[in-house]
């Protein structure tokens, strides 16, 4: 890997190949955005954009609230008993937490990547064509062109290609991670959120999936919370810093991914960043 | 030194568990062997399809066994929708610690423990009586079907809450509804529990006397429709060994026929369920 995001960081406009690319645009606006447990706070009073068809690292400690900002982007937080979400996040305009938002279109166009692998009990081919069925992609030709532009996607195409109908838990580990990644992308999502999508994989696999994430930045928003700082310096182009203070998650600090690494504004970024704390 | 093995306390312990293990065992095998050496001279195919005669002592048990079954089916149709949507709310829709969901556990931990006798009255009265269903075929599965239940709401919720959150939350973040998840993943990862819990219940339906005493009653001839009485077969061997003097030889084949019955029974629900919901579940 060369160090650098998919296209050079920070381009404005598209790749040549006409690609879609990272450009400073926001996709997700959040503003004023806090979380609370059971009225415990966890995150409060976070806001930023996440610029369009960019890879955005959010760093930190355990438990400063990064894994419950991901997952209010996508209203995960909704099935959370207890959990109150507070302040806004806009889509296109129109803010998620709004009562007339359908979760299920929502939660199609903003994609999630859990820590574990995930696949469901079924083949590896019903792993993509039933969430296809349910949002109501009716034409069998379709799903199956799409289930293999989804699996050629995320390289698993020529590992299966013999054994769609072999149980998915049967895969390896990085294999069923990006089996996750090819069952959210047959969806055709905007935005990814990945929750630390390679900290249960050996470091090889997880390497695949790095490589893959880099690859699909750019047709594809990520936001990505990751514990391994390395691996935010080498794929992100933008990052934000969480820390906790007095038991509530903040937002420290937001950036471009170069200047939050080599040049943080806040001290505790700088801490954190050159592994002085945290 | 004395390896682990040899160690007195070690052994007293090794054949102590072997013994209770064997002892079982034995039990069982000595009641078969019984049931077998009583009862296997009776059978044959005339046997299972002719009508009793002279009170039982002759003859078979033919409209016994199609009011067994025919009980039995009516049991099932009605726990099986109610027992699942119970479950499936227990497990999936009630809040965690919710005072509903702990009253409704309670009751079905209390009515699991109530004695078939009680079963027989409330039902004689509720179904019999109060519907007005009389002591017919319905009365005696439906009230079968009230016994049946919590073995299998509560069998069923624990195979539900077995299922790992993770499935969950995976389906939740496709935008799948929570009746898809259900359906395609959760139900099916839950099929073996809710077939040993189908299983239990179908064998606590089969060996019931009291209950269907008082609902189903012990009419001996073959019913004509689910409004007829009917004689199941644990009734009947209870009748023949109780009333009938000189019925015992009858009794023991009709309880060899019982059991053999339970198992196939319980063959054919394992391989439903599976075959239903197992089918689609594949786990390596």
């Amino acid at each position: 890997m060369t160090g650098t995001a998919p296209c050079a960081p920070y381009t404005l406009g598209d790749l040549a190949e006409g690609t879609p690319c990272c450009v400073p645009q926001p996709h997700l606006e959040i503003r004023d955005l806090s979380i609370a447990y059971g009225g415990q706070p966890v995150l409060a009073g976070v806001g930023l954009d996440i610029p369009r068809g960019c890879i955005t690292a959010l760093i930190g400690p355990s438990g400063c609230g990064k894994t419950s900002f991901l997952s209010a982007l996508n209203r995960l937080t909704d099935l959370i008993p207890g959990c109150t979400v507070r302040g806004i996040v806009r889509l296109d305009g129109g803010d998620v937490f709004d009562a007339q938002v359908d979760t299920l279109a929502l939660r199609r166009r903003i994609g999630m990547i859990f820590q574990r692998p995930n696949p469901f009990p079924l083949s590896i081919r019903r792993n993509l064509d039933m969430p296809l069925r349910e949002h109501g992609v009716r034409r069998r030709d379709e799903r199956e062109d799409r289930i293999e532009a989804a699996l050629r996607g995320v390289g698993l195409w020529d590992e299966v290609r013999e054994r769609l109908d072999a149980p998915a838990l049967g895969l390896s580990g990085g294999q069923q991670q990006r089996l996750c990644i090819a069952r959210a992308l047959v969806l055709q999502p905007e935005i990814l959120l990945m929750d630390e999508p390679c900290s249960a994989l050996d470091p090889l696999a997880s390497a695949v999936v790095e490589e893959l994430i880099l690859r699909l930045a750019g047709r594809h928003t990520i936001v990505i919370v990751t514990h391994n700082l390395a691996q935010a310096r080498r794929i992100a182009n933008y990052a934000a810093f969480f820390w906790m203070t007095e038991q509530v998650g903040k937002l420290v600090e937001f950036g471009q991914s170069r200047t939050l690494f080599d040049a943080p504004k806040h001290s505790l970024t700088a801490a954190y960043v050159s592994g002085r704390s945290g | 030194m004395r390896s682990a093995a040899t160690r007195p306390a070690e052994r007293l312990f090794t054949v102590a568990v072997w013994a209770a293990a064997g002892a079982v065992a034995a039990v069982f095998a000595w009641m078969l062997a019984d049931l077998v050496a009583a009862g296997a001279a009776r059978l044959s195919w005339s046997f299972l399809v002719d009508a009793p005669a002279s009170a039982g002592r002759a003859g078979g048990i033919g409209p016994i066994l199609v009011s067994t079954l025919l009980i039995l089916a009516v049991a099932i149709a009605a726990a099986l929708p109610l027992g699942l949507g119970t479950a499936v709310w227990l497990a999936e829709f009630a809040r965690r610690g919710s005072r509903a969901a702990r009253r409704v556990r309670l009751a079905l931990d209390v009515l699991a423990g109530v004695p078939s006798i009680v079963f027989g009255l409330f039902g004689n009265a509720l179904f019999s009586v109060w519907l007005g269903l009389g002591f017919s075929i319905l009365s005696g599965g439906l009230t079968l079907a009230c016994m049946v239940l919590p073995i299998l709401i509560r069998s069923t919720e624990m195979g539900l809450a077995a299922v790992p959150e993770d499935w969950r939350r995976g389906a939740a973040a496709l935008g799948l509804s929570r009746a898809a998840a259900l359906w395609h993943v959760i139900l099916p990862a839950a099929a073996p529990a809710l077939s040993a819990g189908l299983m239990l219940g179908i064998g606590r339906a089969m060996a019931e006397t009291a209950a269907l005493i008082f609902t189903s009653g012990y009419v001996d001839r073959l019913p004509g429709s689910l409004m007829d009485s009917g004689r199941a077969l644990a009734v009947h061997i209870y009748e023949l060994s109780m009333n009938v003097t000189g019925g015992d030889a009858n009794a023991y084949a009709s309880a060899l026929v019982l059991i053999a019955l339970l198992l196939v029974i319980n063959g054919l629900a394992a391989l439903l369920a599976e075959r239903w919901l197992g089918r689609r579940i594949v786990t390596s």
